[in-house]
């Protein structure tokens, strides 16, 4: 008997925890409100089957339990019920399965006025890229990423020329506009997520995927990453800020284009060679620059410093120590961050870039006893 | 108990020494009893890895962990869960004891290579355990190993971890192989006089056919698995197609990493019905036993337990729908994924109308069986969502898949597991498991378990993704997540220390423990008819038993005791009809509802 | 425990069975001989799941852009009069066991023990020669720069014909306890073991032709293929 009191109160604790629970879908913010509603038909004929069953348990629990008075009734089936069971399932099957299916109709079929806009995805950060003036995004290969070259944009085709590149890890959207992301990853599988906007799908390396999305709501949501993608995968963040047409047109010209980042003065200063190195390379996914903790040490007020090492030994941040972490950083690993760093093959000249850069972001004496000032690029 | 006049009168060779009799055994008795001791100590290792990663997710930073060693605990945990333990137990363990048993068998029917089955499968338990402690320590790329990051840079275990993992579950395969072929061969050439496939009890139907699923679906692990091995060892680009790796560009291009989503899957859901239907098969024999009622529409289960084998190689690819494949693939695998619900469902009602108009005794093995119709339903009903391909998009990759697929898998299955054990420990061991051990730890697991996965599945409704070691400053995620984090992490310690009562009660009741008969629960089917308890080698002494009758033969009118086991013939009753199905239910109907 | 008196010496009638089922297919004795050879055809069908899942593979990667079919022309395949002598081989290996199998079957088996051994010794040292002889073939493949990792239907080759060759390394392992046994027994007393080897090489030689047929074949046949199951080319 307590076993079927325990599960009358498991039952409708079940229930009432849906009615209470703090947790539920996030605030919609795109036009994918019939997802939450075919869940919601889901959840609704699921609930009923779910307390129906149990009750029932709980009935022949309570009224045939064994007391020793009674005797089982012996009916080995009823071919007529199970058939009549099997059909009414059948009837909430299909009244699942078919708005279900009409509206992933709608999810594969984007519309003919969706602009298209590329999400990037590499271990650990997101890029983006619009298609420009000529509304349409150049060709690009992974074959053709370089250092310079982080999109792998074909530099031969015409509309790559304008194509809007961003790398830092702010997507704009206009409001109220049909989006289809268009997407490709550079190394791993990836999945570019917005709870707000309910639609979701992996980037793969290799080939093209894509989905569309209307933002209805203004406001700046999280990107999430949601395909294991390797030990950074909970720290591949982006923000996604959804704004008027005319806030959006605005930010987009300040935005750099790929023509330019061909004709980029040859001469540039070191640092700013090594700011492009640190964001192609991916490196700012676990290094930060303004000092805020994440998978590795900040760069911020490194250079110069008394670093305690994973061996009890201390070690003075130096050009030769910046050099060795690039090329072997296992070798002096520092205390309290995991051993999974890479080995880079970076030239002489780009270790340079990169040390220049870290002193940048130093206010410590550098190794000529000079405070570090930062180059104007 | 009636014999077959006729049978060959054989001479039974003995095992004679220790280590034939216990070690290098051929007896499929003896070989179960390895398989469950390996998987249930492995499977304990496993536990403590989920409490590793729910002391992160509940209380981050109170015990030292890095993003590494975590994603390397959680692929562990989830390989040798389902593979190492679930599997190996269901298979390995309760096909080798009672198949033999239950149809009327004196062992397998090629007990040296089922012998050779068991130490393949210690040895990939020890294969994969030595990824530990290999430099570079365990892979962490998933239970699902999905490539490039399962072999790429960014991945803990990408020196040795992967390989070993790989070549363990090779090692398992074969193992798998060898078992499978006897727990099919046997059941389709080895039954005993009178064991038609009809009156197989539902054990035997299930763990059948999960093997049948485990023969044809393995070689897609197998393939995958060796795919993926050559593209790390060899440079092969089965899966890797151009990369840019931490800046590198890589040598492989044009391999599909979705093929191997595609090959992994193929297993992969079968595998889960491999779990699922002999924990199914089970629980209708202990629901049938404990409430002294026939398993409701026995026919009509076979039939589900096939069409659900049958369904289970097309649905794959809801795995999935958001990986990038052709999405009109989206709507056949939808519609597949949802059309298998219906067999599931007919199980759970026949296993409902079991228990209406029953006698029904709340044992144990009872409690665990009813327990796990209640979760079972949970979970299967929450698949609904994940299968039907929209409501997917949102779903997956966030909690709400852990919480079902530990729900359907994680606890469903092992609450049969348990009852199960409390069921047959007495066959096993001719001694009962302490009763109020039982209790306590059948009200701590289940009600521990139902509390740690049922919220869950609102931190997936709220989009909180899987697979993340920590969830710091994230605006849509309220403090209260956290607080739920640290309440199921506290719960899931509890449920993990509670297990000991059951170890405790495992070892104190085999010599200690209420001596049993041989059939306390007075059940009908074969093997609680053999001559000695524990059974001995041959299982039936020198003839073979007959088997006039299915095995569900409980409280039949006209008979006084409430059950008939198999081996008694109608004559033998004193029941003078041809004895058949429908003259018991004329009979039946005639004389209206159950008798007082 | 039950009070039903044990009815030791009572014949079975079909009137006695009960329940569903009710008597009318009796399962089959356990012959250890139909044992062995439903085991093995069990395992054959666990094997044939493995190569088919390997063809889909192959047929999906086969349309990527990069694969290069190793029967193009100036290809290594396109004249592979090596895979033929193997193929030749396989086919004696088949041919002599199924001799062996044959005789076996003859009431005058235990005569023919020279005759038997024979066979048995073709077809063994012609599996062997198969097999050294595929790895000749691997070795100048891989000398004349097809390497496993070369291009996807180098690596599809290797690993089809390794795992073709595994699993006929593994019947050689009972072909080699068969003829220890030879040494002792009758060859009456070992048909089921001849009846095993010859199932199996039987088998594996269709695996063999199949393999062939496909990496022999022109890429457009492959396109066919594929195009048949659905698998359209990917840039």
């Amino acid at each position: 008997m307590a076993f079927a009191v325990v599960l009358i109160i498991l039952i409708v604790a079940s229930v009432i925890f849906h009615f209470v629970s703090p947790w539920w879908f996030t605030p919609l913010a795109s036009n994918w409100g019939p997802i939450d509603d075919i869940l919601i038909i889901t959840l609704v004929i699921t609930a009923v089957v779910f307390v129906a069953l149990g009750l029932f348990m709980v009935y022949c629990i309570i009224r045939y339990r064994h007391t020793g008075g009674h005797r089982a009734h012996y009916e080995p089936e009823n071919k007529k019920l199970e058939w009549w069971l099997s059909g009414v399932t059948s009837v909430g099957i299909i009244a699942m399965l078919a708005p279900g299916l009409a509206v992933y109709s709608d999810f594969v079929h984007p519309p003919a006025n969706a602009t298209q806009i590329e999400v990037v995805g590499q271990q650990w950060r997101w890029s983006f890229r619009y298609p420009g003036g000529d509304g349409q995004l150049g060709t690009a290969d992974a074959l053709n990423i370089t250092d310079d070259n982080p999109f792998g944009l074909n530099p031969e085709d015409p509309h790559s020329q304008d194509d809007i590149l961003v790398q830092g890890s702010e997507l704009h959207l206009p409001i109220d506009q049909p989006v289809k992301f268009v997407m490709r990853s550079k190394d791993v599988l990836h999945n570019f997520y917005v709870p707000q906007f309910r639609a979701k799908l992996d980037l793969v390396p290799g080939l093209v995927s894509s989905f569309w999305v209307t933002p209805t709501k203004a406001g700046e949501f999280e990107i999430l990453c949601a395909e294991l993608c390797g030990i950074g995968h909970y720290n591949m963040r982006a923000k996604v800020i959804v704004e008027s047409p005319g806030q959006f047109q605005s930010w987009l010209s300040k935005q750099s284009t790929f023509s330019r980042s061909l004709t980029r003065d040859s001469t540039v200063g070191l640092i700013e060679q090594g700011q492009q190195l640190a964001e192609s390379r991916g490196c700012l996914a676990c290094h930060s620059v303004d000092g805020s903790p994440s998978l590795a040490p900040t760069w911020k007020d490194l250079y110069g410093k008394q670093e305690q090492l994973a061996d009890g030994t201390q070690i003075t941040v130096d050009d030769n120590y910046l050099k060795e972490s690039i090329l072997a950083p296992n070798a002096k690993m520092v205390a309290g961050y995991p051993p999974v760093m890479v080995a880079y093959q970076f030239s002489e000249q780009q270790l340079q870039a990169m040390i220049a850069y870290t002193k940048s972001l130093s206010t410590r004496p550098g190794d000529d006893g000079q405070p570090a000032t930062r180059e104007e690029p | 108990m009636a014999y077959a006049e006729d049978a060959e009168v054989v001479e039974l060779h003995e095992p004679q020494s220790f280590v034939t009799k216990y070690i290098w055994s051929q007896d499929h008795k003896v070989i179960a009893i390895q398989y469950s001791l390996t998987a249930i100590v492995v499977g304990l290792i496993a536990l403590v890895l989920s409490a590793l990663m729910r002391m992160q997710l509940g209380f981050p930073g109170a015990i030292e962990m890095d993003a590494s060693s975590y994603y390397q605990y959680m692929t562990m945990h989830g390989m040798i869960m389902v593979i190492y333990l679930l599997t190996a137990l269901f298979l390995g363990g309760f096909g080798n004891y009672l198949i033999p048993l239950m149809v009327g068998a004196r062992d397998m029917v090629f007990p040296f290579v089922n012998m050779l089955s068991y130490w393949f499968y210690l040895l990939s338990v020890l294969v994969l355990l030595a990824s530990f402690f290999v430099p570079g320590g365990p892979t962490g790329a998933g239970w699902t190993l999905y490539p490039p990051q399962a072999i790429s840079q960014g991945t803990p275990g990408i020196e040795w971890g992967i390989i070993l993992m790989l070549v363990s579950l090779v090692i398992f395969i074969v193992a798998a192989t060898m078992g499978g072929l006897n727990y099919v061969t046997t059941v389709i050439q080895a039954r005993t006089h009178g064991m038609t496939l009809l009156r197989m009890p539902l054990t035997v139907w299930g763990i059948f056919m999960a093997t049948i699923l485990a023969l044809l679906a393995f070689p897609a692990l197998f393939v995958s698995g060796v795919m993926m091995l050559f593209d790390k060892t060899l440079g092969t680009s089965f899966f890797m197609p151009v990369m840019v790796s931490m800046g590198q560009t890589l040598d492989h291009q044009g391999g599909s990493p979705v093929l191997f989503q595609h090959l992994f899957w193929f297993f992969g859901h079968p595998e889960v019905y491999i779990v699922a239907l002999p924990a199914f098969g089970i629980v209708s024999d202990i629901i049938s036993t404990h409430a002294r009622k026939n398993i409701f529409g026995y026919k009509m289960m076979v039939w589900a337990i096939i069409a659900i084998g049958v369904l289970s190689f097309i649905v794959w690819a809801h795995h999935m729908y958001v990986s990038g494949m052709n999405p009109y693939f989206g709507f056949f695998f939808a519609t597949t994924t949802l059309l298998i619900a219906i067999p599931t469902a007919l199980k759970v009602y026949n296993w409902l109308l079991t228990l209406w108009r029953g006698n029904i005794h709340l044992t144990v093995p009872m409690l665990f069986a009813l327990a796990f119709v209640l979760t079972f339903v949970v979970g299967g009903l929450t698949g609904l969502f994940l299968g039907n391909v929209i409501v997917d998009i949102p779903l997956s990759d966030t909690y709400f898949v852990v919480a079902h697929f530990h729900m359907v898998m994680g606890v469903a299955p092992i609450l049969v597991v348990f009852g199960a054990i409390y069921h047959w420990y007495p066959k096993i061991t001719g001694r009962m498991l302490n009763d109020t051990l039982g209790k306590w730890h059948f009200w701590i697991t289940f009600l521990g378990t139902y509390l740690i996965y049922f919220p869950m599945h609102y931190l997936g409704f709220l989009g909180m993704p899987r697979r993340y070691f920590a969830y710091d400053n994230y605006a849509f995620i309220p403090d209260s997540a956290q607080s739920l984090n640290a309440f199921i992490t506290v719960t899931a310690l509890i449920v993990g220390i509670a297990q000991l009562l059951f170890l405790v009660n495992l070892a104190w009741s085999a010599v200690r423990g209420q001596k049993a008969d041989s059939n306390p629960w007075r059940a009908t089917s074969l093997e609680w008819q053999t001559p000695q308890t524990p059974p001995v080698h041959g299982n039936w002494g020198k003839r073979m038993p007959v088997v006039y009758r299915w095995p569900y033969d409980y409280s039949m009118p006209d008979v006084e005791e409430d059950f008939v086991p198999q081996t008694i013939s109608n004559r033998e009753l004193g029941i003078s009809d041809n004895g058949d199905l429908h003259s018991h239910q004329q009979a039946t109907t005639a004389s209206g509802s159950d008798q007082t | 425990m039950n009070s039903y008196s044990v009815d030791a010496g009572q014949p079975m009638r079909s009137e006695d069975y009960t329940g569903p089922g009710n008597g009318s297919d009796q399962p089959p004795r356990h012959n250890p001989n139909t044992t062995a050879i439903v085991g093995l055809r069990v395992f054959l069908v666990v094997v044939s799941s493995l190569f088919f899942l390997l063809l889909i593979a192959l047929l999906t990667r086969s349309q990527y852009s990069d694969w290069e079919a190793l029967s193009h022309p100036w290809q290594p395949l396109a004249q592979p009069w090596q895979l033929w002598l193997n193929t030749g081989l396989l086919a004696v290996a088949s041919f002599t066991l199924q001799r062996a199998r044959t005789l076996c079957k003859r009431a005058s088996a235990d005569h023919h023990f020279e005759a038997i051994k024979n066979q048995l010794i073709y077809s063994g040292v012609a599996t062997g020669l198969f097999l050294a002889s595929q790895l000749g073939l691997w070795q100048q493949l891989w000398s004349t720069g097809y390497s496993v990792a070369g291009n996807p239907a180098n690596s599809f080759f290797y690993l089809m014909t390794g795992l073709h060759g595994l699993h006929l390394l593994g019947g050689l392992v009972a072909w080699a306890r068969l003829w220890w046994r030879l040494q002792t027994k009758q060859p009456a007393r070992l048909r089921p073991s001849v009846e095993l080897c010859a199932i199996y090489w039987h088998y594996l030689l269709f695996v063999w032709l199949l393999i062939l047929a496909l990496f022999i074949s022109p890429p457009e046949t492959f396109a066919q293929i594929a195009a048949f199951c659905g698998f359209t080319p990917v840039q």
